[in-house]
């Protein structure tokens, strides 16, 4: 009898999907949109905000009469995006990267992997800041529309950093916070951390400059507790760490979990800022199918309702007036969080010019590849227990092997 | 006759696809790339950049590592096999049940887990601070990685280990106690070398992923310590250099390939002489 149960319901479960298979032939239209975005990086229904996607799909069918479908998927890493595109994975019509990515995209040594936007099909590019149009990696504003920007700042948990230390890049290599330091667990933002306190140009191609940077690191890395890249939020929020990093958006929204921490862009000694500033912005890939959807998708972003959920849920800057002018996001927001967001007080063509990364070119990614590889490699702090463990086992079993053969030598002579 | 032998290796056909697609032909694209520089010239240069102390280091960590989990697990699992498979029939399903039950849990998971566990403040240190202990340092160091690879892994050394103890004929147990062996003889000549397929085969699925993981030692180490899993997802990942990732890989399937042949070489002499 349960057998008959068991195989009805299958025979069930296959009638369905079939069902569902012939349903879909049956619309006479039907666009699919494949968005490619960071992980969290979209307004997504949760917690009653806004479902981004699918508020576009209703707006596609109300506006266009066709059937949408976004096939919104996520990468963890500029790097990963950029492997996958590389890798011929192509069909991706909407792409995020950040800066640097974007023009290491453009000018790849196998042709631009962007394609060029039509702007009269995102007639609300008008709302983008002038401060955030034509950047260095687009400059003549072709391939990106600008979706977030931010900062990096340095976050720490006011109970076990004195505030005194808590100013410039060099709380990050301080020896009193020996094992409570966290450290970006990605080449570019580690280097980052140490040139900015040398005051090397992130962007250099002096190799003698990105060793000085190396040493750096390599002094630092007894004081760092851990690599890592998203396991901060966790790690900051539960008080396992106490210094890390990381992008100023992420911090408000880990400072909702904890009171504790606090924040603070670095300074030089002018008291002017020096940090990384980057830009991501949306841009269609080549080989996307579907261009027209496409352009029309990036211009819905802009779109106020959209731009909105969407600055209220990642908690980025957002480079679109409709956002930032807003009262109710402003509100939203908090005075301190719009202080850190868009600080009064910074030139943003100035830092971004001076301290954003650009693109290096591919024999100097190997080269600071080579670096980082040398870094991650560099022998630790790593206890030598787990070598003497293993000699001694190894010892041990030689000698097991070897007393056993003396042994089956010894009983083979008594039998025969 | 000829007909039916075709036949009858039909049923094999969708494997042997499978495993041309799947293993050989990504074997292959390994060997290419490891054997090729950025624009596909033939170069051992990969190789070359590969003979440093650094990844000298990596690798014998790696080994030391995968070493240590396996003895461990293999202490661990022969006596929770062997009990298991004294048990009642009934009793021995529910228990190899409770061995699997973690692997339905996600590895990435389970690990991530594992951090939220050992850290500072996390559950561990925080319970035995109640009973007025600690904290006690344990994640970011090597007995953290080697717990880890140990947790998720014993499955796999007991599964083997449980089903040639449980095909032993208990009749060879009682000659051996009838010919006047004590416990500790019989379990050393008797128990143990009959089941040394299945050790053999439990220290294999051990020692192979654990010496190649990657996710364990980032997420309990700190990412302070590279094992060779590591370096080679960092090629793919974000170095984006497939060639050096491929030579590394090359390597380690090299290595691997080795301490199998020794493995089986010690079962293949022993096994000769129990029978």
């Amino acid at each position: 009898m349960k057998k008959i149960i068991f195989s009805g319901l299958l025979l069930l479960i296959l009638l369905a999907m079939l069902l569902s298979f012939s349903s879909c032939g049956e619309a006479k239209e039907k666009v699919v949109l494949n968005v490619y975005n960071w992980g969290e990086y979209i307004s997504d229904g949760s917690e009653g905000s806004l479902d981004v996607n699918r508020a576009f799909e209703k707006y596609y069918l109300e506006t266009y009469g066709v059937e949408m479908t976004v096939n919104y998927t996520t990468y963890a890493s500029n790097e990963d995006l950029y492997a996958k595109l590389k890798s011929g994975a192509t069909g991706y019509d909407i792409i995020i990267p950040s800066d640097y990515m974007i023009q290491r995209m453009i000018e790849d040594e196998d042709g631009n992997l962007l394609e060029e936007l039509d702007f009269s099909n995102i007639p609300n590019y008008r709302y983008i800041a002038e401060h955030c149009k034509g950047l260095g990696y687009d400059p003549e504003e072709k391939y990106t529309v600008p979706y977030t920007y931010g900062m990096v700042g340095v976050i720490y948990n006011s109970t076990m950093v004195d505030e005194e230390d808590a100013s410039t890049w060099e709380l990050l290599f301080n020896e009193k916070y020996k094992g409570q330091i966290l450290q970006f667990n990605n080449s570019r933002d580690a280097f980052g951390t140490a040139m900015y306190m040398l005051g090397i140009d992130v962007n250099t191609t002096d190799m003698t400059k990105w060793n000085a940077a190396l040493q750096k690191l390599v002094e630092q890395k007894p004081l760092v507790q851990s690599y890592v890249m998203d396991e901060i939020y966790n790690k900051m929020e539960g008080g396992e760490a106490a210094i890390s990093a990381y992008y100023a958006g992420d911090y408000l929204s880990m400072a909702e979990n904890n009171p504790d921490l606090r924040f603070f862009y670095p300074v030089n000694e002018n008291g002017e800022y020096v940090t990384n500033i980057f830009v991501d912005a949306m841009c269609i890939p080549k080989g996307s199918s579907n261009k027209l959807a496409a352009e029309r998708y990036i211009n819905f972003m802009l779109s106020k309702e959209a731009a909105i959920a969407n600055a209220e849920y990642i908690y980025y800057a957002s480079p679109n007036s409709l956002v930032y002018e807003d009262a109710d996001y402003q509100e939203y927001m908090g005075e301190e969080g719009m202080a850190l967001l868009y600080p009064d007080d910074m030139d943003f063509a100035l830092v971004y010019d001076t301290y954003a990364y650009e693109n290096l070119d591919s024999k100097m990614l190997q080269e600071v590849n080579n670096l980082w590889e040398k870094l991650k490699v560099e022998s630790s702090t790593l206890g030598s227990g787990v070598y003497i463990a293993c000699g001694v086992l190894v010892v041990a079993l030689i000698a097991f092997f070897i007393v056993s053969y003396v042994k089956k030598i010894r009983r083979r002579r008594y039998y025969w | 006759m000829k007909k039916r032998s075709l036949l009858g290796k039909a049923p094999a056909a969708p494997y042997l696809v499978w495993s041309v697609l799947f293993i050989i032909a990504p074997l292959l694209f390994v060997a290419y790339y490891a054997f090729t520089d950025k624009d596909g010239n033939f170069t051992t240069a990969n190789f070359g950049s590969l003979a440093t102390a650094e990844y000298a280091e990596i690798f014998l960590r790696s080994a030391c590592f995968a070493f240590l989990a396996t003895v461990i697990c293999l202490v661990i699992a022969y006596p929770v096999a062997y009990y298991i498979s004294k048990t009642q029939p009934r009793t021995q399903k529910i228990l190899m049940v409770l061995v699997m039950l973690p692997m339905w849990m996600n590895f990435l998971i389970r690990t991530y887990s594992w951090m939220a566990i050992l850290e500072d403040t996390g559950l561990l240190n925080t319970a035995l601070s109640y009973i007025g202990l600690g904290p006690y340092h344990m994640i970011n160091t090597s007995g953290a990685v080697i717990l880890g690879m140990v947790y998720n892994f014993l499955p796999y050394m007991i599964l083997p280990i449980y089903t040639s103890l449980s095909k032993l004929d208990p009749r060879l147990v009682e000659a051996s106690a009838d010919l006047g062996c004590n416990s500790a003889r019989t379990l050393f000549h008797v128990i143990l070398p009959l089941s040394r397929s299945g050790v053999i085969s439990g220290i294999t699925m051990v020692f192979v992923p654990s010496i190649s993981t990657f996710y364990i030692s980032q997420k309990l180490g700190g990412g302070k310590f590279d094992l060779i899993g590591d370096t080679i997802e960092r090629q793919f990942q974000t170095a984006y250099n497939y060639n050096l990732g491929s030579a590394i890989s090359f390597v380690l399937m090299i290595l691997i390939i080795l301490s199998m042949t020794v493995m089986n070489r010690f079962g293949e002499e022993e096994g000769g002489m129990v029978a």
